[in-house]
């Protein structure tokens, strides 16, 4: 299961960059929607995979599943949430600023 | 402790210039800036019959000790020589430039700079420790580069400042760099130190390299050749600083550290080439060009440059004694060194005072254009004979002390011929030749100095001012110095006895003492010997060329002037900075999406790279769990809600894909027995897709994405490695499983934090920084939002910050 797994994992990393390589704006964010997915599965999977039960005592019985990367990926979670609704009102204000969301339109100063 | 004092008294006394400035009004702030010279060449002429008798003075102030860094000072021949140097044109420059300079000047920045140059000009020949010479080398520097832009409203002010300053500060690089290769050989920055240890220095692999970059040092500040180029364009400085900095001190701060560092590196074959060739080269280059200048301060930079060769090279020819050891026949080849010493002080006599006239010409007519000079004799009598007298002197003609020297040149050229090492006995027959033909070109840019300014046809209409002489403050500092031209050639052994002999010491420390180091010099030998016919071939040639001149000076058009050095140089500096900014123009385009390819084939190419080179790719499957049929469709939906997102032609199909893709994730948090993992993914799941929802209304609808093949292949290729980059590292970490986990340790949660659900207390008890930071994430990223939606952008590009 875990080299299935990280296969999975490299695939939704291909499409992340592929999309975080795209010119629109929204097609990135989703593109980093993506990527912190692949990040957690992975972070979840280099863990060990259905080494036990559910991790709360008293439900069920030792050997329990790892627990640390599960808190870390709580908080990763929540991390990216955030940040991803940051990104989509930063992309709203930026279109509404210049009126393009095309990242080659965009680039940078004419010149200095 | 009193040496180390001196070199403080022009540091101190600059500082409280801007004071006396606002003060003083009435008085001319030069007389006040003029004591501190003064007292400071009168406190050294003291030291003259100690240093005489063979003493020497150090002082150690500490500054850094555990670096070896201190401010020592030393006090001996050579150095003596240069303080004598710097105090005593000093005072003379200043006495001058007090009646040069007018009180509309900001002479407070004026005098502040130049008794900076001058404190660090002191600082450079009082320091035994190579750091401490270093640090006011380049304070020189800095100081010169504010003196030659001291006109900063004109741009030729600027440019030559800003290119003494590129060329000096490039070769004072190089020169530390040396002095670090110095000290890693010895173990000390103390120059005598080194000395006391030179023989590990010398077997040393860092002495030749160390040599090198010394003498780029030496070469760049002495305006040898092909570094020489800047010297011409300091000539936009006031007059008095050209006098000063750029033919008495300064441009010798090269000389003194190639004299200083003579019996270091000496002995070496490359010293003698490097020296005595750049040195010749720079000669005849400098004499050369001197004849076509029109500018007469232009001239008498190039002859600067020629008369600094003339001395570099003496010093070169001088180190063939050191390789040879002491013994009595070798003794002869120290007179190259002593004719240096010589011609160094005699060079500064004539120099001055010349810079001096030209002051004065500019000064009072308002040109120094010798195509519109002419005819000065009669209405500038007193300057004229300050130009006859020191024009003679460096053209080598006697009565005055440039013709001893040039005759010393000449016998040290031909002497040099009979030595057998260095494969001199092959080309050692240049030497005397070229410097004959140099002499004949100084002869011939003498010869003009004094012709074109103030014989042949006045022309009125043509100068500013009318002609008349010079106040005669003015003139008091020139014939000062035209008295000690004429003086040296009447009493030459006084000076060689007094200052030349313990210099001389210093450069020969390993030989003893004898009479041939410092040999008695006859003005006149009383017999006829080879340097007296070649003086006498200089002149006669030298005239008849300049009465020629009109038919050859069309040869100085040959060269175009794209392929001067100065033509090079522009070149060399524009071009580089086209360059490097048509290189950042390319990778630096302001497109966000080639700054992201940088980062990802950096990524694939040193961790991919790094994992190739290593060999560390491995896959072991055999401690994997079960595939249950469940998680196969679940992966499958996954693999094909991430492709289809890239095919999604809508962004309502793209965002509810990224659903799948996150509800699918919130499955297999499910299956990987990870409850609360499950319900966070869900809900946030959810709330994005709402965001997203939610910010259809304001945002574009997605377009095409218009891109060529190649691009599009581009973008295929790098995610796919990116892709495998990360496929390949996963497996390879699977089977690094060298630990047992840490968290046996949380499943005690009971007893500890007193909670069962073990990845709760985790998050608040064991690990609750994380949690709290986290908590601060979301908050700063709602307050962003919130900012981001309620402030207002007005139009017409007027944002609310401004």
């Amino acid at each position: 299961m875990e080299s299935l797994m990280i296969v999975l994992i490299g695939i939704l990393v291909a499409v992340a960059t592929y999309l975080v390589l795209s010119r629109s704006v929204l097609r990135v964010i989703v593109g980093t929607a993506i990527l912190s997915h692949a990040v957690h599965l992975l972070l979840l999977t280099v863990g060990g995979l259905k080494k036990g039960s559910v991790p709360i005592l008293g439900q069920a019985d030792a050997p329990f599943t790892d627990a640390l990367p599960q808190a870390l990926i709580l908080t990763a979670i929540v991390i990216s949430f955030a940040v991803t609704a940051f990104l989509l009102v930063l992309a709203y204000r930026m279109y509404l600023t210049n009126g393009s969301d095309d990242f080659h339109k965009l680039g940078g100063s004419s010149d200095e | 402790m009193s040496v180390a004092l001196s070199i403080l008294l022009p540091f101190i006394a600059s500082a409280f210039i801007p004071f006396l400035y606002r003060r003083v009004t009435n008085i001319h702030l030069g007389w006040f800036v003029l004591v501190v010279p003064v007292v400071l060449f009168s406190y050294l002429a003291t030291f003259i019959p100690r240093i005489a008798s063979g003493k020497t003075f150090i002082n150690t102030f500490e500054w850094i000790p555990s670096y070896d860094i201190n401010i020592t000072t030393y006090l001996d021949g050579l150095s003596m020589i240069f303080g004598l140097l710097i105090t005593g044109v000093g005072s003379l420059v200043i006495l001058y430039s007090i009646f040069y300079l007018s009180s509309k000047e900001s002479l407070h920045h004026f005098y502040c700079y130049l008794l900076l140059f001058m404190g660090a000009m002191l600082g450079v020949v009082f320091s035994d420790n190579l750091m401490v010479l270093y640090a006011f080398w380049e304070l020189t520097s800095v100081s010169s580069f504010l003196l030659i832009a001291f006109w900063h409203h004109r741009k030729a002010s600027r440019a030559g400042a800003r290119k003494a300053m590129t060329i000096t500060v490039s070769g004072g690089v190089a020169m530390l760099a040396g002095f670090l290769m110095l000290y890693v050989a010895s173990g000390t920055f103390s120059i005598r130190e080194i000395l006391a240890n030179l023989e590990a220095v010398q077997a040393s692999s860092y002495f030749v390299p160390a040599m090198c970059l010394v003498l780029l040092g030496a070469f760049t500040k002495s305006a040898q050749f092909p570094f020489h180029i800047w010297l011409p364009d300091a000539m936009e400085a006031p007059t008095p600083v050209s006098a000063y900095l750029h033919s008495a001190t300064m441009v010798k701060a090269g000389i003194y550290l190639v004299a200083r560092t003579t019996p270091i590196f000496g002995g070496h074959e490359v010293w003698f080439w490097s020296v005595s060739a750049v040195g010749l080269v720079t000669l005849f280059w400098g004499s050369f060009n001197a004849v076509k200048q029109f500018d007469l301060k232009a001239l008498l930079a190039y002859s600067t440059i020629s008369q600094l060769g003339l001395i570099m090279s003496l010093f070169g020819l001088g180190s063939a004694a050191l390789s040879l050891g002491y013994s009595a026949d070798t003794v002869i080849y120290t007179q190259a060194t002593f004719a240096a010493l010589f011609h160094l002080i005699n060079h500064s006599t004539f120099k001055g005072a010349l810079f001096m006239m030209v002051g004065i010409v500019d000064h009072e007519v308002g040109t120094r254009d010798i195509r519109r000079l002419g005819g000065l004799m009669s209405l500038m009598p007193f300057t004229f004979t300050i130009a006859v007298i020191g024009s003679f002197s460096m053209a080598g003609l006697p009565p005055f002390n440039g013709f001893l020297s040039k005759e010393m040149f000449f016998a040290a050229t031909l002497k040099i011929t009979q030595l057998d090492i260095f494969s001199l006995d092959a080309v050692g027959l240049i030497f005397p030749i070229v410097a004959w033909i140099a002499s004949i070109f100084t002869f011939i840019y003498c010869v003009i100095i004094v012709n074109r300014t103030f014989f042949g046809k006045l022309q009125p209409d043509r100068l500013e001012k009318p002609p008349h002489e010079a106040p005669i403050g003015m003139l008091i500092s020139p014939y000062i110095l035209i008295a000690l031209v004429i003086g040296i050639f009447i009493f030459p052994n006084v000076l060689g006895h007094y200052i030349l002999s313990p210099a001389m010491a210093s450069i020969y420390p390993s030989f003893p003492s004898v009479d041939e180091l410092t040999p008695h010099i006859a003005a006149w030998h009383g017999y006829i010997n080879t340097e007296l016919i070649m003086t006498f071939g200089v002149v006669v040639v030298g005239i008849f060329l300049y009465r020629t001149l009109k038919k050859w000076r069309p040869m100085y058009q040959l060269i175009p002037q794209k392929y001067t050095l100065n033509g090079i140089y522009e070149r060399v500096i524009g071009s580089s900075e086209q360059y490097s900014g048509a290189l950042t123009k390319f990778y630096m385009n302001g497109k966000l999406t080639y700054y992201f390819i940088y980062i990802y084939v950096f990524f694939v190419a040193i961790l991919a790279g790094y994992m190739v080179y290593a060999d560390l790719f491995s896959w072991n499957p055999s401690n994997d769990s079960v595939i249950e049929p469940y998680e196969l469709l679940l992966v499958f939906v996954m693999i094909a809600a991430a492709v289809a997102i890239i095919f999604a032609k809508q962004r309502i199909t793209a965002v509810l894909l990224n659903g799948v893709l996150g509800y699918s994730v919130a499955f297999f948090f499910v299956v990987f027995r990870a409850p609360d993992l499950a319900l966070t993914q869900l809900v946030v799941e959810s709330v994005t897709t709402a965001l997203f929802l939610l910010s259809f209304k304001f945002l574009p609808k997605l377009q095409p994405e218009s891109g060529s093949k190649a691009w599009e292949f581009t973008k295929v290729t790098i995610s796919i490695a990116v892709g495998a980059t990360v496929t390949l590292i996963g497996l390879a970490v699977m089977n690094y499983d060298k630990f047992e986990p840490i968290s046996a340790y949380f499943e005690d949660s009971y007893n500890l934090a007193g909670g069962k659900n073990i990845v709760n207390t985790i998050l608040g008890d064991f690990r609750a920084f994380d949690t709290m930071l986290e908590v601060v994430v979301l908050f700063i990223a709602g307050l962003g939002v919130y900012t981001l939606i309620k402030l207002k952008a007005k139009k017409e590009g007027k944002d609310v910050e401004d």
